[in-house]
């Protein structure tokens, strides 16, 4: 998957979109992202830069204003995941259950996925708890479900809305790990919004730096490491060099909204 | 840098602290049944003392002994009787969870089902029901469908505003994520707002059967024996123009016992529907 950004495959193209509330509340203006195929992309910047929209139009449960938002190739129910900030489990279903979902709503009986919905538990080292419900879980094990939820379906595309924000800087970093690790496995492309520089940093091979009123697109920023990327990238000096470049990116798109 | 591992402490094999907690716990669930028990008992003794100190005539108030007496005398009476409000009661409680349920569903699935029927519901709801029951005894011929319509106009309206706030109240992310994977009408009710719904159903559901009981007495007192038969309100009733006393206090105490035996039912039932996952139900240390 080592392919350079650029000669990657185009997995989905925003042209021109815009999304206004309300008639004139602009959210978002005239976002233009190719988003490749393999590509880690962190959408950055400060509340109401219009990222968490970005990422509502991406999943299409909002329309856009204006603009189009392409898939090539099309799209299909099972391209898609997602992970939200709250793990958004179903509280009367066991952790397999939860697992299962996206199987149960194209009518796949649990049998027949038992394989699948075990290998994702897996994978985020929850197997273990297949048949707990989740008020017996911990937070992060909460949002490894959610994880595990979302990938089931080997999807294309798996979009996360700031998912480790509520979870202590210890579990954060453990599952930034992890979902390295796991992206690596399943292959997929990933969008991921988040307001931490280190979390972009870390995670990202592309950084989209946005700033607010209107919310749009500033920067864009490569991280050119190459993965697996382990706890040692934290403390490089290469690390060091991506993160000045992405604050100063961040500070810019904060002193341009006040 | 070194770090020692610290071995483990010996615990003695109990100490005071624990011997106390363990002895507080003892006392609180003994007192939970004791308590209540005591505070019966010498409310009955202080009854009885009360009526034979005072030499109170039985027509006034009677005596514990001659309420107790009624009831084993007058079984033969009463028993049927209970049978008859039970079964009045629980048909009630069936079709006001068969029409809350429908309607909550209906109202959910179309807002103009809703705007239509919601307003007439309170209407039915805040109407009271001893007003509304004579009209139901002239204009419906059967007086048992009479007296189950009137217990049913009571029961079924927290059913019907417990469900339908239930239904909408599922988790707004996963309401989007059953959008992104294609959920289907039926899907979404089954699968999200259903169980979304259940413990809102269910605190509805204990108050749905106490009001049914409470529906069926004022059926029994306005529409009266002539439909219903004899139940324990048309006898409670009847024992009061005949100054039966004892067993007027006898069908009064049938008649809680009842409520008490629903009351505990309908919790038992919800403890244990939600006992595996929801907040209501956990014990916490």
């Amino acid at each position: 998957m080592a392919l350079p950004i650029d000669q990657r495959p185009t997995l989905l193209t925003m042209s021109h979109v815009e999304k206004t509330f309300n008639g004139d509340v602009v959210a978002l203006k005239d976002m233009n992202l190719a988003v490749n195929e393999g590509d880690f992309v962190s959408l950055l910047g400060p509340s109401g830069c219009g990222k968490s929209t970005a990422l509502r139009l991406i999943s299409g449960l909002l329309p856009p204003t204006r603009g189009k938002i392409a898939w090539d190739g099309g799209r299909n129910a099972d391209d898609l995941g997602v992970v939200f900030q709250e793990p958004t489990l179903m509280p009367w279903a066991t952790v397999a259950q939860n697992v299962w979902l996206p199987f149960r709503l194209k009518g796949v009986p649990y049998n027949q996925v038992r394989d699948e919905v075990l290998e994702a538990l897996k994978l985020v080292g929850l197997d273990k708890f297949q048949n707990a419900y989740p008020r017996e879980l911990s937070g992060g094990m909460k949002m490894r479900v959610s994880i595990a939820r979302a990938m089931v379906t080997k999807p294309r595309l798996i979009l996360m809305d700031e998912p480790f924000a509520a979870l202590d800087e210890i579990t954060r970093f453990k599952l930034n790990k992890d979902l390295l690790a796991l992206k690596a496995a399943i292959d997929c492309t990933v969008i991921f919004v988040t307001h931490s520089v280190f979390e972009s940093v870390f995670l990202s091979d592309r950084i989209v730096v946005m700033a607010a009123r209107p919310g749009r697109v500033i920067h864009e920023l490569h991280v050119d490491t190459p993965y697996p990327r382990d706890e040692d990238f934290r403390t490089s000096a290469e690390y060091a060099v991506h993160t000045r470049a992405t604050s100063d990116a961040l500070r810019e798109a904060i002193g341009e909204a006040a | 840098m070194s770090l020692t591992e610290t071995g483990p402490v010996p615990a003695p094999a109990i100490d005071e602290e624990e011997a106390a907690r363990a002895r507080q716990d003892r006392i609180n669930r003994i007192a939970k049944w004791t308590l209540p028990s005591a505070v019966m008992f010498f409310t009955i003794l202080a009854w009885h003392l009360y009526v034979t100190i005072n030499d109170i005539p039985h027509y006034v108030l009677p005596g514990p002994v001659l309420v107790a007496q009624s009831i084993v005398n007058d079984w033969n009476l009463l028993w049927p009787a209970m049978v008859l409000t039970s079964r009045l009661t629980l048909l009630a409680l069936l079709f006001a969870i068969l029409g809350g349920v429908t309607l909550a569903v209906a109202f959910t699935q179309s807002r103009w089902a809703e705007m239509s029927f919601f307003p007439y519901a309170v209407i039915l709801q805040v109407t009271p029901v001893v007003a509304v029951a004579p009209l139901l005894q002239i204009y419906v011929d059967s007086a048992f469908v009479a007296a189950l319509l009137c217990a049913w106009i009571v029961a079924f309206f927290p059913i019907l505003s417990n469900t339908t706030i239930g239904l909408k109240s599922a988790d707004h992310n996963l309401q989007d994520l059953f959008t992104i994977y294609g959920a289907s009408r039926w899907q979404r009710l089954r699968y999200l707002a259903a169980p979304s719904a259940l413990p809102f159903f269910l605190g509805g559901l204990k108050i749905a059967g106490g009001l049914a009981l409470i529906g069926a007495v004022v059926a029994e007192f306005v529409i009266g024996r002539a439909g219903t038969g004899l139940g324990l309100a048309s006898t409670l009733l009847e024992a009061s123009y005949r100054f039966n006393f004892g067993r007027l206090y006898a069908s009064l105490i049938l008649i809680s016992a009842m409520g008490v035996v629903i009351f505990a039912v309908t919790s038992t039932i919800s403890h244990l529907m939600l006992r595996k996952w929801h907040e209501s139900a956990l014990k916490r240390d």
